[in-house]
């Protein structure tokens, strides 16, 4: 019970890191350390699969690309733009008000049921896969051209045109 | 694993929409106040790794697997999404010398 709490604690304290650090290469170490929490909360809810594919496909994959892209564009503490002290209380009196209408609301309902679960083998791969490959098939395949598209996308985009330069 | 699993079912479910609501506003909050295009890029996985984790715990507490074949769907879209937004980012930093979202008011250079 209390580890919940603990590990929820954490993740709070690290996005809140991610989105105050001055440093964006700071940042993005945060949010790995947040993806990590996560993770850790995955495993605790017995989604085995899900906790995997979170450790490597977001903290393996997608951070990695992350900071690889903010070494190539090589940003030093200069460029690094800054808003006014307006702006800034202005966002978080309007994150502020979105958490407090989601709480709100929450209030509403009443005291909840504690999650428990029924079948211990339902995040484990075996059941996923049933799942994925009978209902889900069509979705899959559509993802997979989905994915397709972006690295077609990505390619062409990021690469030089050479008629403008 | 089991006995691990046991430590966290006497956590309420209002406890993970909770966690959910408070991570998902810190990642608005980002989007509002950054003007780096990459911080903002994160603040919005921010965003989506709270939904996943709130689709995670839906689905336990249902009992129904199919929000984590949901949560697998978000991540691959994901993965396609930064794929596309990092190489714009990577595209405006080459045209104008800045990942400054400011300078892109006028959405041309």
């Amino acid at each position: 019970m209390s580890i919940f709490y603990f590990i929820a604690f954490l993740s709070i304290l690290f996005s809140v890191l991610v989105i105050s650090a001055k440093n964006p290469v700071h940042s993005i170490l945060y949010l790995i350390l947040t993806f990590f929490t996560f993770t850790i909360q995955y495993i605790l809810l017995n989604a085995q699969f899900l906790a995997i594919v979170n450790f490597i496909v977001y903290m393996g994959a997608i951070l990695v690309l992350f900071l690889y892209t903010l070494m190539l564009i090589n940003l030093n503490k200069d460029s690094e733009p800054v808003k006014s002290n307006m702006v800034k209380i202005a966002g978080v009196l309007g994150g502020g008000c979105l958490l407090v209408v989601v709480v709100a609301s929450l209030k509403a309902i009443g005291v909840s049921q504690p999650v428990l679960l029924k079948d211990p083998g339902l995040g484990l791969v075996k059941n996923l896969g049933k799942v994925l490959f009978n209902e889900f098939l069509l979705p899959f395949e559509v993802s997979s051209l989905l994915l397709l598209s972006a690295m077609v996308g990505a390619v062409l985009l990021a690469t030089k045109d050479p008629k403008t330069t | 694993m089991e006995s691990l699993f046991k430590t966290v079912q006497s956590v309420p479910l209002n406890h993970y929409i909770l966690l959910s609501a408070i991570i998902f506003s810190i990642g608005v909050v980002g989007v509002l106040i950054r003007r780096n295009a990459i911080v903002i890029f994160m603040s919005i996985e921010l965003m989506l790794n709270s939904v996943n984790l709130l689709l995670t715990a839906f689905s336990v507490y249902r009992g129904d697997a199919s929000g984590q074949v949901f949560v697998f769907f978000i991540m691959a879209l994901a993965a396609a999404e930064v794929a596309v937004g990092l190489a714009i980012i990577v595209m405006i930093y080459r045209n104008t010398n800045s990942v400054d979202i400011n300078v892109l008011n006028r959405l041309k250079w």
